[in-house]
């Protein structure tokens, strides 16, 4: 019998700072052991600790087409996250997943996909993305548009691959941040307000992270564009511990966000209670 | 012999002893404890629903589940003993709450190993109530005094003597180690013909669990729930004396070179169940809170498990410092239902 609180060694390839307020840092690992058998799909977690320190869910930010190598972003906010950002290559941390649904590759298929992202959000989108941008998967879908928004330039995630994606003809890309600097280009506003402009075929699927109010103001604009609310999935965070439906803090409603979720329908959400 | 005289009882658990840890009621003051008992005269058998539910057999209130010490690569998995396990002189309503846990722990996709060792190891035997408490409500719950749901046997009070009821294989099993047999009847034959005619004291009238869900379900945003907690002062002792009630924390410690993840109990009563990192709460108020324990119990499992998460036992209301009686805030919306 598997015991699925016990976690599989992972080593440290790389850490790297994400933002200059140095509050974001993406963990690269490996396994410890190579013969590892590990699947997972875009946005799906995983739960990663040190013992004796602690353990907290992320999501997995890199592409299922790359399993060997796992991204986690980390926005330091605690004792396991500020212990995490301590960590330096070579050394391990412990890793429990796949956890959770990931996105609805099946309904996203054939379909023009929007991605909407905000901040600290980005990660499982980025997963997506890199999965999209695949070339055994990019012509599932159809037209591919990315609008990604943080606070300022300096708050963004991923510079490096967003400058990869801005180069290309397959995946329409749009950054914008509220507070620009000296050396900004790119668009200046919210994410709902750069929304709003996009023309979307009206049976393109949506897929959307980011903190609350992002959340809350984009929605609208998505029900203006005439995008369903069984097309608009959204991923959910949510206080956890066991990560596998047995510890019981995660629910909304009947559902657990740890199996049930992360990623929920705006459709089968508002089926919920609104407790999230 | 299909019964044992009561005498004999400390006799026979001494007799378990050789080969079980053997889990009774032990009383301690005005607590009455499930615990292992050295001796069959320590077990306490007399008295109705303990204090603090017997869950901790398979769910204990804090338990080691992975240990590293200096020197370690990685955490090392702890198991517990292998020796078998019988719970003596659980009551029905109790048994029945394991089979909740079950379909929880033991169901799903993830099976929960640490308490799936413990449950293959572990065999029930409840004591049919024949004289229930006052607070007791296991029949409009599903249950019964003598429902034999989740024991493996269920023994009957007769005339100074415990009428043997075999339920299961596993307590086939152990009938036959203790030489007695089944005596075949109907658990409370007798004592449920006569409560027929006088009326159930397990039964309150007024809550029908089907009523109850669809009003609950209804009542989500409802202003009442801020009006029926009031009350409440987010203590939590109605999660840790309640059998059905199964949520825990996972923490990790460190000391002097070795480390370890733990589980202990948790309770939806607490601010700190939900609170996130970024100081956010889904469940931010007193109300929010209560109703979810409510909800996840009487909407929420019947979803997920096919049954409520409470068998009735009454200890929520006994043990609340504040008098929050939960069977008059199930009344009222099942009353609600109706309307």
């Amino acid at each position: 019998m598997r015991n699925p609180y016990a976690p599989i060694p992972m080593r440290v390839v790389r850490n790297r700072l994400e933002t200059e307020d140095g509050g974001i840092r993406t963990l690269t690992l490996s396994f410890v052991d190579s013969s590892e058998e590990f699947a997972f799909e875009p946005g799906q977690f995983a739960q990663l600790s040190l013992l004796g320190v602690g353990e907290a869910p992320f999501g997995i930010a890199s592409s299922p087409m790359e399993p060997r190598l796992l991204d986690f972003t980390i926005s330091r906010a605690g004792l396991v996250t500020t212990e995490l950002h301590h960590l330096e290559q070579g050394e391990t941390v412990g890793l429990r997943g796949p956890l959770g649904n990931g996105y609805p590759l099946e309904d996203l298929r054939g379909r023009s996909v929007l991605v909407v992202g905000g901040g600290f959000g980005f990660s499982t989108l980025r997963a997506f993305t890199e999965y999209a941008l695949h070339p055994g998967n990019r012509q599932a879908f159809d037209g591919l548009t990315v609008v990604y928004g943080a606070r300022s330039p300096g708050l963004l995630l991923y510079r490096e691959e967003l400058a990869e994606w801005g180069k290309r003809d397959d995946i329409r890309l749009h950054v914008t941040v509220d507070k620009p600097d000296d050396s900004w280009r790119g668009p200046v506003g919210t994410v709902p307000a750069l929304v709003r402009g996009l023309e979307m075929p009206r049976d393109a699927a949506v897929i959307v992270c980011g903190p609350p109010a992002m959340i809350r103001h984009t929605l609208p604009v998505l029900a203006g564009l005439g995008v369903s609310p069984d097309r608009i999935h959204l991923s959910l965070e949510m206080k956890m511990k066991c990560g596998i439906g047995k510890c019981g803090r995660c629910n909304i409603g009947r559902a657990y966000v740890c199996t049930d979720g992360p990623v929920f329908s705006l459709a089968s959400l508002e089926a919920l209670p609104g407790e999230h | 012999m299909n019964a044992i005289p009561g005498r004999q009882v400390p006799r026979l658990l001494d007799a378990l002893l050789g080969g079980h840890v053997v889990f009774a009621p032990v009383r301690h003051g005005r607590i009455v404890a499930f615990e292992p008992i050295a001796s069959g005269s320590d077990a306490v058998l007399g008295c109705s629903n303990s204090t603090v539910s017997p869950r901790h057999v398979l769910l204990p209130r804090m338990e080691t589940l992975l240990t590293s010490c200096s020197g370690d690569a990685y955490a090392r998995e702890c198991t517990c003993p292998d020796s078998p396990v019988v719970l003596f002189g659980s009551r029905p309503c109790d048994a029945r709450a394991l089979t909740l846990l079950d379909r929880i722990l033991s169901g799903g996709a993830n099976r929960d190993v640490y308490y799936q060792r413990r449950r293959d190891l572990l065999t029930i035997v409840s004591i049919g109530c024949a004289r229930p408490l006052e607070t007791c409500f296991c029949t409009a719950m599903g249950g019964g005094p003598f429902s034999t749901d989740g024991s493996d046997i269920l023994l009957e009070e007769c005339e100074g003597s415990f009428l043997v009821h075999v339920v299961t294989e596993r307590g086939r099993a152990l009938a036959s180690k203790l030489g007695v047999c089944d005596a075949g009847r109907r658990p409370g034959g007798a004592t449920a013909a006569a409560e027929e005619e006088t009326g159930h004291p397990a039964a309150p009238t007024g809550i029908d669990p089907g009523m109850l869900k669809g009003s609950l379900d209804a009542s989500f945003d409802d202003p009442v729930w801020r009006a029926i907690s009031e009350r409440c002062i987010g203590c939590g002792i109605c999660s840790y004396v309640c059998p059905s009630c199964h949520c825990f924390d996972i923490v990790d410690e460190e000391a002097g070179g070795s480390a370890c993840r733990k589980r202990v109990w948790d309770s939806c009563q607490f601010a700190s169940f939900t609170e996130q990192a970024s100081g956010f709460n889904p469940r931010p108020t007193g109300a929010s809170r209560y109703r979810q324990r409510i909800m996840h119990k009487f909407s929420y499992c019947i979803d997920d498990y096919g049954m409520a998460g409470c068998v009735g036992c009454g200890r929520c209301v006994t043990e609340c410092p504040v008098n929050l009686d939960i069977r008059e805030v199930l009344k009222a919306f099942a009353a609600r239902g109706a309307l």
